[in-house]
């Protein structure tokens, strides 16, 4: 007897608009002309996502256990999600755009004659379009995934374009690829710790599906050393890639070697993919079994917090200090993942969206910073910027004050509904945590501005460039955004908390 | 007109706004409209404080919407005499800044239009913190109000002015941190005690358990006293007196210190009456050392400006140890202190700067002989002074005066002590003048201008005010006496009967 599988195509349509987006990308690459294919991928790129887009918010109220045979899981929080993502992805796309950032022949040795050629014609990478879409794939699949195989192939195909990507860097080539592939190792590294957790956790259950594994757990308790181990090892593939203590070595060193609009789009949009991966997990599945993982989780957050802020301070490049930042708020996030309450649910999105935001601002300000060799992140360089670029070094206070958690800004009112949805779940020791590194993290994110706006310029060598008109539409929509999600974020908050539920 | 408070928030706002589109090299456009600006909302504030209810002790001008409901957090406004007093400080000290450093802004980090626009914003966020009923919008102003005054002190300064901007600002943060962990601590208490809210009443009357409510009233409190100065949390502020410009001081130490005094009383005491009770103690200790302190290292300043910073510590404790006398008292002195000492300081730093501006140094040493050289700037400066060492006749003594009586009635070690503040200051203030203003005139000196028209017409209100409140301070302690009666009565403290009876014979 065989039955055809049921498929929900309304509901898994955003996904497949993507990849359908992304194939034909691949398409365009292998028939276009090069010079056609600059605008014609960008062109197909935002709109296959402004129509992925569309069709989330189309689909937001439903909700679906079944939607490709029990592997895909569709609910209020699955689509604010996707919707998150898709619009990070969009502002992403924008700077990708700018070509100035990626060597224009991937497969061309670093300093070769090839290489060399390339430059002189003017070619344009276009095949990170298609890579980028792949990848957005992976990330919208990822947090709606409902069997542990599905979301292994999600993390793949999300990782995979990251890790290539990862390498594209116009200058500084070497320590680019260096980057992707350690990326890759480590990644390849989480992946088989993840597949191992998996396996324990089919052992203990007898099933792959999340169902299946909440109600071994109902039934069984949590008297296993199986469950246990599944636990850990699923645990750390998941941390590795939201880059929490002690799996966020790699974090630095690829927020570093990456082309910085690359290094916006990864820091941004797959910080969403994962933890809602995490919290879909953690809510549904292991929730019942709380007492066995928060204490360690807790530990783990308190750690990744006070790490990521106390080493930023002693970072002289500014994407690092942006990564150990991103290590930092991944701490902050994961008190929301704690909470295990429909508070820690609403303050996670809310927070994942308004610091995706942020980040993207953030990156976006790098890539306008240059001097004849490419982008300067050398941060005493960055010194007097805000006397030959009072606009742009604004942006980038606002941004830094919006990571800092100050008043009026997003990150304010993240901070604190992401801290009081810990602190109603009991956990007050990572409230305090928190709010001692948000202390210590307020030092480094002050010193960035004081060297912009206080010091004289030790180096006039340092330039800003006018953003072309993508960049800045990207500057000034996540610039708005993080004003008027400090000021008046009413609207997002009741409408994440009106939607975001989990289904089991 | 029922958005009294909103309207005056919103003036200096919209000044700053216009004040953005203008061009960067009309600076004196610039200057003019941030004067008409500020003017306008002292005009306001004072047709406001006309219809103010002296009979009432409910909050007045009331106005409450929801802002983020999912919080139970509301955009809600209102004040009573203490609040009405100190906004009136606040939005008459900005005119007469301007007035005053009407150059200050020139060969600042950034054009003098930025200078304006910062100074307006601030007085937006003065004119919020002390009128926000809701602890979360209280807190929204009282951080988003050190990015202008980092602004302010770094950009416009002199000196180390960078390195004091950000102690400045690290210190308020932590302060601020701490008080933002207690206010989402407050937040899930009421969500457990029926309903999510932020009301200052509302969360008035939560239970605590006696640890939580001590836990809580220290980080509010902490975060109160690093902005109030006290000793030990004081070290900041001489810092950032000596780097920014006097009329960045006046705001500092005349408007925004008060934010701690104030939130002391608005906040830890009616929030958490018995942790306050528990901790009074510690509190009127580290006030007396903060009194004695203060004067000490004030006498031993050689720089004129830390030196008004360290008299400033010395105030300061007078007014945190009225506030914690619980005595009627004791608590309308302290709030009347807040505005005498918002005048005399300012009257104070605002001639200091003159005297620095003109001199080119802020050492004592380097003046001389004033008297004869400039002596309507000597004379002010006197006037000033003495008007901090607090002379009867003078409005700093009524408060003195109650503050000590206050606290005698209650603890009256800590109020002698005290009272050997009196003395100290009367070194602070005069050595200063026989130096700067008596003796052979220091070579140098011998030109130097008198003060012009403009820093005449900027001080004389400030003279005026001290001399009106000192003779008669009734119609302040109109306004504040109920508001302090109030305040105390819902904490729960009542003034100490007295012991003496008729025969003692007084």
């Amino acid at each position: 007897m065989f039955n055809t599988p049921f498929l929900d195509y309304s509901i898994l349509s955003p996904m497949l608009i993507v990849l359908a987006g992304a194939i034909i990308g691949v398409l365009i690459e292998a028939f276009a002309s090069r010079a056609l294919r600059p605008l014609l991928q960008l062109s197909t790129t935002l709109g296959t996502l402004v129509l992925s887009l569309a069709q989330v918010i189309r689909i937001r109220n439903t909700s679906s256990l079944t939607a490709a045979i029990g592997s895909v899981t569709f609910d209020g929080a699955g689509a604010i999600m996707q919707g998150s993502i898709l619009i990070i992805g969009i502002l992403a796309i924008l700077l990708i755009a700018d070509q100035e950032n990626f060597t224009p022949v991937a497969a061309a040795l670093p300093g070769s004659e090839e290489e060399r050629e390339s430059l002189l014609t003017g070619h344009q990478l276009t095949e990170v379009f298609p890579l980028t879409l792949f990848a957005i794939a992976g990330m919208l699949l990822f947090p709606v995934s409902s069997d542990l195989i599905t979301l292994f192939v999600a993390l793949e195909m999300l990782s995979l374009p990251l890790y290539l990507m990862a390498g594209l860097s116009r200058r500084r080539r070497l320590l680019s690829q260096e980057s992707a592939l350690k990326y890759f190792l480590l990644g390849a590294f989480s992946s088989a710790f993840f597949l191992f957790g998996a396996a324990f956790l089919y052992g203990y259950s007898g099933t792959l599906s999340f169902a299946g594994i909440h109600e071994a757990v109902a039934g069984n308790g949590s008297n296993s050393v199986f469950l246990l181990i599944g636990i850990v090892f699923l645990s750390v593939g998941l941390l590795f890639k939201v880059g929490a203590a002690p799996f966020h070595a790699w974090t630095p060193d690829v927020y570093q070697g990456a082309p910085t609009a690359v290094t916006a789009f990864m820091a941004a949009a797959t910080k969403v993919a994962a933890f809602g991966a995490m919290l879909r997990i953690f809510y549904t599945v292991f929730g019942g079994v709380a007492d066995l993982w928060r204490p360690v989780m807790s530990l783990i957050a308190i750690v990744t917090m006070l790490l990521g802020s106390l080493v930023a301070i002693a970072q002289r490049d500014v994407k690092r200090m942006l990564a150990y930042s991103s290590i930092a708020h991944a701490g902050f996030l994961l008190t929301g993942v704690l909470a295990l309450n429909k508070a820690g649910l609403d303050a996670t999105l809310f927070y994942l969206f308004a610091y995706g935001i942020a980040t993207l601002g953030a990156f976006a300000v790098v890539t306008l910073v240059r001097d004849s060799a490419g982008e300067v992140t050398d941060l005493n360089r960055w010194s007097g910027l805000g006397k030959r670029a009072p606009f742009v070094a604004t942006l980038f206070a606002g941004y830094l004050l919006a990571f800092a958690g100050i008043p009026l800004t997003s990150g304010f009112i993240g901070k604190f509904s992401i801290f009081s949805a810990a602190y109603e779940s009991g956990n007050k020791a990572v409230v305090i945590a928190g709010v001692l590194s948000s202390a210590i993290a307020a030092f480094f994110y002050i010193r960035v501005i004081v060297l912009m706006f206080f010091t004289e310029a030790s180096d006039e060598s340092t330039s800003v460039l006018i953003p072309s008109s993508l960049t800045r539409i990207t500057l000034l929509v996540t610039a708005a955004l993080t004003l008027i999600l400090g000021v008046y974020p009413a609207p997002l908050l009741n409408f994440i908390h009106s939607l975001a539920l989990f289904i089991r | 007109m029922s958005n009294w408070l909103t309207i005056i928030g919103l003036i200096p706002l919209v000044g700053a706004l216009i004040l953005a589109t203008l061009n960067k090299s009309n600076e004196l456009l610039a200057k003019q409209i941030a004067l008409a600006i500020s003017i306008l909302t002292a005009v306001v504030t004072l047709l406001m404080a006309l219809q103010f209810d002296r009979g009432m002790t409910d909050l007045q001008f009331v106005e409450s919407y929801q802002w983020i409901s999912s919080f139970g957090i509301k955009y809600a406004l209102g004040v009573d005499g203490i609040a009405l007093v100190l906004i009136l400080l606040s939005v008459i000290l900005v005119p007469i800044v301007i007035v005053a450093g009407w150059n200050e802004a020139v060969g600042g980090r950034w054009s003098v239009k930025t200078f304006y626009i910062l100074v307006l914003v601030l007085e937006t966020m003065m004119v919020g913190v002390f009128s926000a009923t809701d602890v979360f919008l209280f807190y929204v102003f009282f951080e988003a109000m050190l990015i202008p005054v980092y602004f302010l002190i770094g950009g416009y300064g002199t000196g180390a002015r960078a390195a004091a901007a950000v102690k400045f600002l690290l210190y308020s943060l932590f302060g601020g941190l701490l008080m933002l962990a207690a206010i989402i601590a407050l937040y899930v208490i009421s969500l457990s005690q029926g309903g999510a809210t932020f009301d200052t009443t509302a969360l008035s009357h939560l239970e605590l358990s006696r640890t939580t409510e001590n836990f809580l009233f220290l980080a509010f409190f902490i975060a109160f006293a690093i902005k109030a100065p006290l000793w030990p949390m004081h070290t900041w502020l001489p810092d950032a007196a000596d780097s920014a410009t006097p009329g960045t001081s006046v705001l500092l130490l005349g408007v925004l210190d008060k934010v701690g005094t104030f939130g002391m009383i608005r906040y830890c005491l009616q929030l958490f009456p018995d942790a306050s009770k528990t901790f009074t103690p510690l509190i009127i200790t580290l006030s007396v050392i903060s009194i004695i302190y203060g004067a000490i290292l004030a006498i031993g300043q050689k720089d004129i400006k830390r030196l008004i910073a360290f008299t400033s510590i010395s105030h300061f404790g007078f007014i945190t140890m009225g506030i914690f006398a619980m005595t009627t008292q004791g608590h309308s002195g302290a709030t009347l202190y807040m505005v005498n000492h918002g005048f005399s300081t300012a009257a104070l730093f605002l001639v200091a700067g003159w005297m620095t501006s003109r001199r080119g140094s802020s050492t004592i040493a380097d003046f001389g002989g004033l008297q004869r050289v400039t002596p309507v700037m000597a004379w002010s400066f006197f006037f000033a002074g003495m008007s901090s060492l607090a002379l009867p006749g003078l409005s700093s003594f009524v408060s003195e005066f109650l503050v000590l009586v206050g606290t005698y009635t209650r603890y009256p070690l800590a109020a002698i002590i005290a009272t050997f503040g009196i003395v100290l200051a009367a070194l602070y203030i005069l050595i200063p003048v026989q130096r700067a203003l008596h003796g052979p005139t220091t070579p140098g000196n011998e030109s130097l201008p008198d003060l012009n028209l403009r820093e005449k017409i900027a001080i004389a209100p400030v003279v005026a005010v001290i001399i009106f409140l000192g003779f008669y301070p009734a119609p302040a302690l109109n306004i504040i006496n109920p508001a302090a009666e109030h305040t105390l009565s819902v904490s729960g403290f009542s003034d100490p009967a007295p012991q003496m009876t008729g025969k003692a014979g007084h």
